[in-house]
């Protein structure tokens, strides 16, 4: 008995870990020290667990599962260590929507196993255990299909037909009528079929959400990895699970909420899908081109070397050029004429929420440069030069109007600054499929190519002045 | 009161505990956050852990050593992959105060 109070204790501090980890990660100089306190609790639960283990077998010590657990920690360690290490900072999204799918699945499969040795069967733990089962397997699957699609193994766009909805319904139905017919002996077999099932909807729903909508969903997943983790955490009676997958999943919402409300969606409307492109589909290149004018690199140099205030708005056709490098470039060569540079940021840039800044950051550009969406739009009126790179909808002075696809997206509000130049591949729409106003306000002038090439090209002339 | 309405109670207070932390951090670290986050659900390991000492036949064998691949890839990876943004924001503030 005092054993077990040891445990509990040594959990609740890991718990406590995790809590003051995730808090101190609220300001960019603590964050890397809170990472540290986090993986601390970490390692003190899986040493606890290892004990506890240990305690339990004391009687008939099974060496052979020992043998197979740190088999298996071993080589999935070395595999999460070396993609870790790899990935691109542009590909973080499809990463952590695989870190999703690992983490969910492991949580099916304890929800699962446990059916085989459950000694004591009570309504809660059953609940907890198919909540368990098909949450877990839900994000297995959806996460996997996130992943593939922001990694372009299938396409990103909406992949839709006719009764999908339909089907997961009936799908929903069928899960229900099998958790109905339960009794002792075909327990494990209805939790393989349920498992089954869930994993069936969990493709279904991710295939249909379109690439720009993925942020969302990956939250959503995370959040979803959380619940299933907590739940069996309620089998097993682990305080630990509990509290760490409820604070992940009560986070993971919140973030989904933030992010849906940044880009003005309904987040139900998200999950649902069919927004946004559909695969396959490039049919995106009709846009009225009245009272556009166009620019050079050499003008846009020029204008930048004299102003005072510079704004760059980054955007994800930035990120997809991989032109933070050449941003910096053009950050010094700017800051060493006197030029002062500052970043603007709307929520939802990038893939992830604060997915551009870490993409700038990677680049040398210093935090402290970079405006959050209320700061930005403070200082846009005060810029001489607003410079969007990559960055459409998000820019789309439409929004502030009524009647538009946009009305009432929070947007950064470039249209204000004195002069504008868009750096744009080409002459597309935006992701909402709409025409951007600022485009052909009489400030703007656009500057058509590709981000990285049309910069490096700025930077040439630049440093020629 | 049994274990099961203590762990009901703790469970229902993490999930505010988790509005609270998160619900005032800038967007600026919206993605290490996600990513810390996305880390601690790797606690799964724990469960995996635990799981162990009661195996019985082939298949509850394959099913733990796919539990525990997974769950410690979670853990590593993405611990290793926050730092590693983390590390990025930290050098920055080194530079400046040279």
């Amino acid at each position: 008995m005092e054993l077990i109070n040891t445990i509990w204790f040594l959990y609740l501090t890991s718990a406590v870990c995790f809590v003051a980890g995730l808090h101190f990660m609220n300001n960019p100089k603590t964050a890397r020290k809170g990472n540290f306190i986090s993986m601390f609790g970490m390692l003190l639960a899986c040493l606890v667990a290892c004990w506890q283990t240990s305690l339990n077998n004391k009687a008939n010590f099974d060496k052979f599962s020992f043998l197979v657990l740190f088999l298996g920690i071993g080589l999935g360690a070395a595999t999460g260590a070396s993609l870790a290490k790899q990935v691109k900072m542009t590909q973080m999204p499809q990463l952590v929507s695989l870190f999703n799918m690992v983490g969910g699945g492991a949580a099916a499969i304890i929800a699962l196993n446990d059916f085989y040795g459950l000694k004591q069967i009570n309504l809660i733990t059953i609940i907890a255990s198919f909540l368990g089962i098909i949450i877990g397997s839900i994000t297995f699957t959806g996460s996997f299909i996130a992943s593939a699609k922001l990694h372009g193994k299938i396409p990103s766009g909406v992949i839709d037909f006719a009764g999908r909805i339909v089907i997961i319904i009936i799908l929903i139905v069928a899960i229900l009528i099998s958790l109905t017919s339960i009794n002792s002996e075909n327990l494990i077999h209805i939790s393989w079929l349920i498992a089954g099932f869930s994993a069936i909807i969990g493709i279904l729903f991710t295939l249909a959400i379109g690439g720009a909508d993925m942020p969302v969903v990956i939250s959503v997943l995370n959040a979803f990895t959380g619940l299933a983790v907590a739940m069996s955490g309620f089998i097993i009676y682990n305080p630990v699970m509990v509290i760490a997958g409820a604070i992940v999943g009560s986070a993971g919402c919140i973030l989904s909420i933030l992010m849906s409300r940044a880009m003005n969606r309904k987040l139900i409307k998200i999950m649902l899908g069919g927004f946004g492109q559909k695969a396959g589909d490039n049919s995106n290149s009709s846009i009225l081109s009245q009272n556009i004018r166009t620019t050079t690199a050499d003008d846009l140099a020029l204008r930048l070397a004299y102003a005072n205030d510079v704004i760059i708005i980054p955007g994800f056709g930035l990120a997809q050029a991989g032109a933070a490098g050449e941003i910096a470039q053009l950050d010094n060569e700017l800051t060493k004429k006197g030029v002062n540079v500052k970043y603007a940021i709307h929520p939802v840039a990038g893939r992830m929420p604060g997915h551009m800044n870490i993409l700038l950051a990677e680049a040398n550009i210093n935090y402290d440069k970079m405006l959050e969406l209320e700061a930005a739009n403070t200082a846009f009126p005060l810029a001489d030069i607003a410079l969007v790179v990559g960055a459409n909808d998000v820019t789309n002075p439409a929004a502030r109007k009524s009647g538009s696809a946009i009305s009432g997206m929070p947007i950064l509000n470039v249209d204000q600054a004195k002069d504008i130049t868009v750096i744009k591949r080409g002459s597309g729409l935006g992701f909402a499929g709409i025409e951007n106003l600022l485009y052909s306000d009489e400030k703007t002038t656009m500057l058509y190519g590709d981000a990285k090439k049309a910069l490096s090209e700025t930077v040439e002339s630049l440093s020629e002045l | 009161m049994t274990i099961i309405t203590v762990i009901l109670t703790i469970f229902i207070l993490a999930i505010l505990i988790g509005y609270e932390v998160i619900g005032k951090v800038p967007s600026t670290l919206h993605t290490p956050l996600m990513s810390g986050a996305n880390s601690i659900h790797g606690v799964v390991l724990v469960g995996v852990i635990l799981s162990a000492s009661a195996l019985e036949g082939p298949l509850n064998y394959i099913l733990i050593f796919i539990a525990a691949f997974f769950g410690a890839m979670n853990i590593v990876g993405g611990y290793a992959i926050s730092d590693r943004m983390l590390n990025m924001f930290k050098n920055k503030t080194k530079d400046e105060s040279k």
